[in-house]
């Protein structure tokens, strides 16, 4: 492997210092002291329409700024959905709008001078409903009565197969192969049905955005968000106003994992100052972020798979049901992960097909969760192997290591691309070796009322959207020769500004101190479509290389053209520009000086990248557990982790990533559940009713990593982010079956469904 | 009402509502490393010291420390460098909206337990959520700050 000076090295996070010792550096810590606090009325109802609406008495409450309810705003329809043009999501939402589709969409827009005035002004808001029936059960969804979104103006943007007035908000069928004939050869078939829930990303920071007016009029938004330059069309679309007139800004943010790939609040502050003219926030309530937010799409899951008597996987088929809830928010496009990703862990098979509904209901939107449909896939598919294993009598390892995919496979379900970079068999091994599966696998009784068990998994993810994401970077000398570099990719505490920092610091032959890094400001940075999709490394990172180069050229020109020579007989070492063919130099300081002085050639470069690729990252995750046989308990002791990332840019950062991916798909396995009462009411409404696991719930994680050299890839980097939730809610079920005989085919595996399980066994 | 306290060993004296809770002061008062990560004293982030003491400040009413001392990060900023340093290191401390309050945890177990075991350091902050790293640096970075106290200490 070639050495390089910044990447592949843990180098310490630029922003890390100043978030260490609290500096104000978020959204909430940077707002203007004079703005108007917004609240919203919500709706106490799961499907109604607003009869009546009397603001009278609320206007009247001191320091009350304005009301607005359905009747002032535009009627656009727009999605918050943050994705590339041609938008995925139909365009189905209102800011405000007469009819109510979940219990909390938004029922009025109140802005005063205090979130006291507020709140009291919420209260005196008349609401006259007419309630309707709501539609709760997504599997009665489709063709059903009830029609969550009847308007005629309702739009897919996208051949998604949608369909609004059967409830439809995307529909696909693939396959390849003679999916039949594949089955008939099998001697092993399992067939079975997998329910994923549910969950909240419940990054620490909750929504958050504030909106002003700028010197020359144009609306400017700071809002804690993944995809800053998406808030600026989302915006724009929702008020009705040119793009030109909007302006977002991403300060750090207080994690996103998702969340925010959704401009889940934008539009309020910036229709409230779009209105007043005035300076206006909004801060969600964790109240908020857990109920009128963007979770994770529930699923339910049928596999087929079959093999033969050894152990050879011939044919796999999924179909699947997403519940978008009451908007379309990612839903078109989280569905297709589901199968895709998963089913492309066993590319050697004959035959697949892959089949999938995403319904609406009367429930919070869903919207995007690290992982973005892959998790569900997976627990349905790594839980089916092992069930196939089983009927097999063969060893969960084994019936792996025999189909997994390998370097140079091409893979169907997966577009048909090829895995140029896998070293998914290597991961296998090495996580076998981390937990001793050999020699624990697959139980022993304590002898203490507790049974230790092992279970695996194994995943993968993309790391972009091939053929649509786009991500670019700006990079200029300055006085003596420091860099900016300019991004448009949005950092949420991942560390991207850093990683890409390193990356050109090894391109341009510097200390990566060398490369000051500047955030994103639609209005400066270069277009970035986000950070989502795992991209940011694998796309933007290949952005970076591709800008270095040019300005490599460009600082070489001028160099030779200081020395008066011919540009070709010059090289650039990071320090100076050298010729080639005679003892002379000319130092990168004293070029970027002279730059600043009687000089048209602008040291400036910037350029794009896109991929006609996704290339996927691959795992192997392996836990031990103990089972309580009394109770069904379930403790982790163990999670340990092979990753094949490609080359790790950031060792550090890389493992953190891991190490944080696989703590919420521990959650996600065994406590994570958004449920609703039978009026569609949402019970998981603060972080009582929905826990998230503290350091004394995750047991210890181990991290190793087991690199390929992606070609596409900046550095032959992959991507890291999203991959690593995929494992445990398999890994975890797995082990339980291994311990008890009890398959858990619903998440989360909750003690009481364990011992439910073994009392109907006994 | 009138209160008096002593924020970061500065003297204030104010009128407030007597329902202000103390983490709307702090931040009215530009302590911005104060956070809110939930309304139900359930994440940590909101943490500072009354008298010394970790409290949850989403949930304390401001009179509480009336005549009494508050301190927050703004306060230990050497300290939380220090520590901070451990944790930059280890790359933990990742988006860094809990690090304050999982900070002014870490820096109270440090004068508070005497070479605290894995499962006594567990123990201590199991009150401070964080959804980004998933514990295991915050744990190999309160680690190596403790052998670098004791460390420290021995030198003396």
């Amino acid at each position: 492997m070639t050495d390089y000076k910044s990447v592949s090295k843990p180098v310490r996070k630029k922003d890390a210092m100043a978030l260490v010792t609290g500096k104000p550096v978020y959204c909430d810590d940077l707002a203007p002291k004079d703005c108007l606090v917004i609240k919203l009325l919500r709706s106490p109802y799961a499907h109604a329409l607003i009869e009546d609406i009397n603001t009278s008495a609320a206007e009247k409450v001191s320091g009350i700024e304005a009301i607005y309810t359905y009747k002032d705003v535009p009627n656009n329809r727009f999605t918050t959905a943050g994705q590339t043009y041609p938008e995925a999501s139909p365009y189905d939402r209102l800011i405000l709008e007469k009819r109510l589709r979940y219990v909390g969409d938004p029922v009025a827009i109140v802005a005063g001078e205090s979130e006291k005035a507020a709140e009291k002004a919420l209260k005196l808001i008349k609401v006259k409903y007419k309630v309707l029936e709501p539609l709760l059960d997504f599997r009665k969804a489709k063709d059903n009565s009830i029609i969550v979104h009847p308007e005629d103006n309702w739009k897919a943007l996208c051949p998604v197969g949608a369909d609004n007035k059967r409830n439809l908000c995307a529909h696909e069928v693939s396959e390849n192969g003679d999916l039949e004939k594949a089955f008939s050869e099998c001697d092993a078939i399992v067939e079975e049905t997998y329910h994923t829930k549910a969950n909240q990303q419940a990054m620490m920071e909750t929504f958050r955005a504030y909106a002003s007016k700028d010197v020359y009029n144009r609306l400017t938004i700071v809002s804690a968000t993944q995809i800053t330059f998406h808030v600026r069309r989302i915006v724009a679309t929702a008020l009705g106003i040119p793009k030109a007139d909007v302006r977002v800004i991403k300060p750090r943010i207080g994690g996103g994992f998702g969340a925010k790939q959704t401009a889940v609040m934008e539009v309020y502050p910036a229709f409230v100052t779009y209105k007043t003219g005035k300076n206006s926030k909004l801060v969600f309530t964790r109240e908020e972020t857990q109920t009128a937010s963007s979770p994770r799409h529930e699923m339910e899951v049928k596999v087929r798979i079959g093999a033969t008597k050894d152990g050879i996987i011939k044919a796999l088929d999924m179909y699947s049901i997403s519940n978008t809830g009451a908007y379309g928010e990612h839903g078109p496009t989280t569905a297709g992960l589901t199968g895709h990703k998963a089913l492309a862990l066993y590319s050697r098979a004959e035959a697949y097909r892959f089949v999938y509904d995403v319904v609406y209901t009367n429930i919070m939107a869903a919207g995007a969760y690290r992982g973005y449909g892959a998790p569900q896939g997976i627990f349905a598919v790594e839980s089916a192997v092992d069930e196939l294993a089983h009927k097999l009598n063969m060893d969960p390892a084994k019936i792996r290591e025999i189909n997994i995919t390998k370097e140079g496979d091409i893979m169907p379900a997966y577009y048909n691309e090829p895995a140029n970079s896998c070293a998914l068999d290597r991961c296998l091994e090495k996580v076998k070796d981390m937990i001793d599966w050999d020699s624990k696998y697959p139980a022993r009784d304590m002898g203490n009322g507790k049974i230790r068990s092992v279970g695996m998994a194994l995943a993968l993810q993309g790391s972009c959207i091939s053929n649509l994401d786009v991500g670019s970077v700006a990079l200029k000398v300055n006085d003596d020769g420091f860099y900016s570099l300019m991004i448009g990719a949005s950092d949420m505490g991942t560390g991207c500004d850093t990683i890409l920092a390193q990356m050109a610091a090894d391109c341009m032959c510097c200390d990566v101190d060398n490369i000051v890094v500047q955030g994103v400001d639609t209005d400066s940075s270069p277009y970035d479509s986000g950070s989502y999709a795992s991209s940011t490394t694998y796309i933007t990172g290949m952005a970076v290389v591709k800008t270095c180069a040019s300005l490599t050229e460009k600082i070489k020109k001028y160099g030779a053209l200081l020395m008066g020579c011919d540009e070709k007989d010059v090289d650039f070492n990071g320090k100076e520009v050298y010729r080639i063919s005679a003892d002379e130099k000319i130092s990168l300081k004293d070029i970027a000086n002279s730059s600043m002085c009687n000089n048209s050639n602008a040291l400036y470069a910037s350029e794009g990248h896109a991929s006609p690729v996704s290339p996927p990252p691959f795992m192997a995750g392996a836990v031990e557990i103990e089972v309580d046989k009394e109770t069904g308990k379930v403790d982790i002791i163990d999670y340990k982790a092979a990753v094949d990332c490609g080359t790790v840019i950031n060792p550090n950062l890389a493992r953190v990533q891991t190490e944080g991916g696989i703590a919420q798909g521990i959650g996600m396995a065994l406590y994570e559940d958004i449920s609703y009462n039978e009026k569609g009411v949402c019970r998981s409404n603060s972080f009582m009713q929905y826990r998230i696991p503290t350091r004394q719930d995750v047991g210890r994680t181990e991290v190793d990593f087991e690199p390929s050299y992606e070609p596409t890839g900046p550095f032959g980097a992959k991507s890291i982010g999203e991959i690593v939730i995929n494992t445990p809610p398999p890994a975890i079920a797995n082990a339980v079956y291994n311990a008890t005989g009890v398959r858990i085919r619903e998440l989360p595996i909750t003690p009481e469904k364990i011992y439910k399980g073994m009392k109907d066994e006994d | 009402m009138e209160i008096k306290l002593w924020i970061n060993g500065k003297k204030i004296t104010d009128n407030v509502e007597p329902d202000m809770p103390m983490l709307e002061f702090l931040r009215d008062k530009g302590c911005y490393s104060v956070k809110r990560g939930c309304e139900t004293s359930g994440c940590g982030l909101c943490t500072v010291w009354l008298d010394g003491k970790p409290i949850l400040s989403c949930t304390v009413p401001l009179m509480r420390a009336n005549g009494r001392h508050i301190t927050t990060l703004e306060g230990l900023q050497e300290e939380a460098a220090e520590f901070g340093a451990f944790l930059a290191d280890e790359g933990a401390e990742q988006c860094g909206f809990c690090n304050p309050g999982f900070i002014m945890n870490v820096l109270a177990m440090a004068r508070e337990l005497d070479a605290p075991s894995e499962e006594d350091i567990k123990e201590y902050l199991s009150g401070n959520l964080c959804r980004c790293t998933g514990y295991m640096g915050q744990l190999r970075a309160v680690k190596k700050y403790i052998e670098h106290k004791k460390g420290a200490r021995s030198d003396d």
